[in-house]
């Protein structure tokens, strides 16, 4: 599984074409027949979605090795290794699309991983969970406790999640980094895509952002 | 293709002759002798091979196995000087990871090598006396040389796979470096792109325990009558040590004694390891030539790809026409191996990625050390299977279809 791991992961409920909900929308974004880097693809599950169903020529990359024997063992081309580390070796515009799904958060420097990531993808797609959304933040007014939510299962001393971010916050560091936002999928608590990006409403009603970029 | 022959499995204290050793042999470097590394010229020479399941029609099922150091072509079979079973039973054979209801596996012994095929044992026919150290040097990139004449004179103009261990993943490496169009799956296992300083050690211990032995002869031992079992065996065992790992050996052993209940003030083999790794080096002496140790010891040394075909830096050996090989790339390392560790498939792998090629990396989790592909390691298994599956599938080999 991804640093995130069964805990995160089990709380995105499978959809009917059993793979996760956001892990779907990402799959929209990705056109037919192109070259896919996975960042983080846990057990495979969105790879074999993209091969299957899109004919795309996909690669991962998984820190666990449950998750990487898991990829292999099915016939994915995926390596044991760590977005922080081994994205460097790749050559620029090695990808069409290089995807991150729900691991931003639990990066080091997720600046630079975002810079990695455009710079050896065409595109990049990135999914996080928005800290702005309005139930974490009626927690941690009413409470005055960092806030445990379905989606991010974790008390603060045991979360691998280390860089916290609202989707207002992705949008103004993609703007700084020169990070063209080509396309945003805003999905709310039940699961429906609203709204846009840029738009407050987003930042408060959307439980977590999808994000398709791109260097200008 | 050949069926295991018990009736030629007759244990011997030295290496059967080839000629009564079942399996096949062909002749290569007949019209025009094979160009080596070290500028010599080397042919005809002989090379000993077994092959297991069909080859299909359209001949794009061949898996050639490439043996480690001391392996030889008995993949599946019994070995006829040990009587023991293939040394890759587990991995290879009906319905197992590398399927010989689906693959035609190929595997020869490697040139310097002293199962059958021409080595330093064998008779020159320019003097009619063994090679001995008349033999000429041999590198990784020879012992694959001569296996593409093989695999050409088998009519096979592209390998479904190559697979090996140690120096077996440095034949595999070469394989794809030097051939990748003949290639369409590399498997490298518990291997390195380069023989590290510390390796180069071991085996210099080895060669020098070989040719301190009187009985070494300087290397002329088959004409004096005489064989250096005690060097080979002190080799052996120092080599042995390398193969596995500080929890496996204590955890087989600890500090046991063999056959006693204290110790012996003296130097006799008190403790059970002991025992056990001089039971290893007498065993080894009974199927191995010492002068084939020094010569494929030395191959492995000289083992280097960046420096061969990369000017220095890996992944420009791994590079074609401007783009990255289009060979489908599966390493895996073993957690527990100190003499070809991760880090060593981690370069590899890195160097992969910088020419964006088609790679999986698995590290095994396991204590057994460097050994742990020669043995039962169920998640390893399962990862070759799923490999060599997926190539299946994207190379349009169908499943037979099993009984």
């Amino acid at each position: 599984m991804s640093p995130l791991d069964d805990k995160q992961a089990a709380a995105h409920t499978a959809s009917g074409n059993g793979i996760r909900s956001d892990l779907k929308l990402i799959a929209e974004m990705v056109e037919p027949g192109s070259r896919v880097l996975d960042v983080g693809c846990g057990d495979g599950a969105l790879l074999a979605f993209l091969s299957r169903r899109k004919g795309v020529d996909g690669r991962g990359i998984e820190l666990s090795m449950d998750g990487v024997h898991q990829c292999v063992a099915q016939g994915l081309s995926v390596i044991q290794g760590d977005a922080e580390t081994d994205l460097k070796d790749y050559p620029p515009g090695a990808f069409d699309y290089v995807i991150l799904s729900q691991t931003l958060q639990a990066m080091r420097e997720p600046r630079t991983v975002l810079e990695t990531m455009t710079r050896i993808g065409r595109r990049a797609i990135v999914s996080v969970p928005n800290f702005g959304y309005w139930r974490i933040r009626v927690q941690l007014l009413l409470t005055g406790r960092m806030p445990v939510t379905e989606k991010l299962g974790y008390q603060w001393w045991e979360t691998p999640n280390i860089h916290f971010c609202t989707i207002k916050d992705l949008v103004v560091l993609a703007e700084e980094m020169g990070i063209r936002i080509e396309r945003c999928m805003i999905v709310n608590g039940a699961g429906r895509v609203t709204g846009h990006a840029h738009s407050g409403l987003a930042n408060l009603l959307g439980e977590q952002g999808v994000f398709l970029l791109r260097r200008d | 293709m050949s069926a295991p022959n018990p009736a030629a499995a007759v244990p011997a204290a030295v290496p059967a002759e080839p000629a009564t050793m079942p399996g096949h042999r062909v002749t290569l470097g007949v019209d025009r002798p094979m160009r080596l590394d070290s500028g010599a010229e080397l042919g005809p020479f002989e090379v000993a091979y077994q092959t297991y399941g069909a080859l299909n029609a359209d001949r794009s099922n061949a898996v050639l196995i490439c043996h480690a150091l001391t392996g030889d072509h008995y993949v599946l079979d019994q070995h006829p000087v040990t009587g023991k079973p293939g040394w890759w039973e587990m991995l290879v054979g009906p319905g197992k990871p590398v399927d010989t209801d689906r693959y035609f596996v190929i595997c020869s012994n490697v040139i310097g090598g002293c199962m059958g095929s021409t080595g330093p044992k064998e008779t020159d026919p320019a003097t009619g006396k063994p090679y001995g150290l008349g033999f000429p040097v041999i590198t990784i990139g020879d012992m694959v040389r001569a296996q593409k004449l093989l695999v050409e004179h088998l009519g096979i103009d592209q390998l479904f796979c190559v697979i090996g261990g140690s120096m077996g993943g440095m034949q595999v490496l070469q394989w794809a470096v030097a051939y990748p169009e003949s290639v369409f799956a590399a498997v490298p296992i518990a291997t390195a792109a380069r023989h590290s300083a510390q390796n180069i050690a071991f085996h210099e211990v080895g060669r020098q325990a070989i040719m301190a032995d009187p009985d070494w002869a300087g290397g002329n031992y088959l004409l004096e009558g005489t064989r250096p079992h005690r060097g080979l065996a002190v080799a052996r065992m120092a080599a042995h040590i390398t193969y596995l790992s500080e929890p496996a050996l204590h955890r087989k052993f600890g500090r046991n004694l063999q056959n006693r209940q204290t110790v012996t003030y003296g130097f006799d083999a008190d403790f059970q390891v002991e025992s056990y790794l001089r039971h290893q080096g007498i065993t080894f002496v009974e199927r191995f030539d010492a002068n084939s140790y020094l010569y494929i010891t030395r191959a492995m040394d000289y083992f280097d790809l960046a420096a061969d075909y990369g000017g220095g830096t890996l992944s420009n050996a791994f590079r074609r026409d401007g783009k990255g090989t289009p060979v489908r790339f599966c390493l895996a390392s073993f957690s527990s191996d100190w003499l070809f560790p991760t880090s060593e498939s981690r370069a590899i792998v890195h160097a992969l990625n910088a020419v964006a090629a088609n790679v999986s990396f698995v590290e095994i989790r396991t204590d057994k050390g460097h050994d742990s592909f020669l043995l039962d390691e169920p998640e390893f298994h399962q990862v070759i299977r799923g490999f060599l599956d997926g190539c299946a599938e994207h190379r349009g080999l169908t499943r037979p279809s099993r009984p």
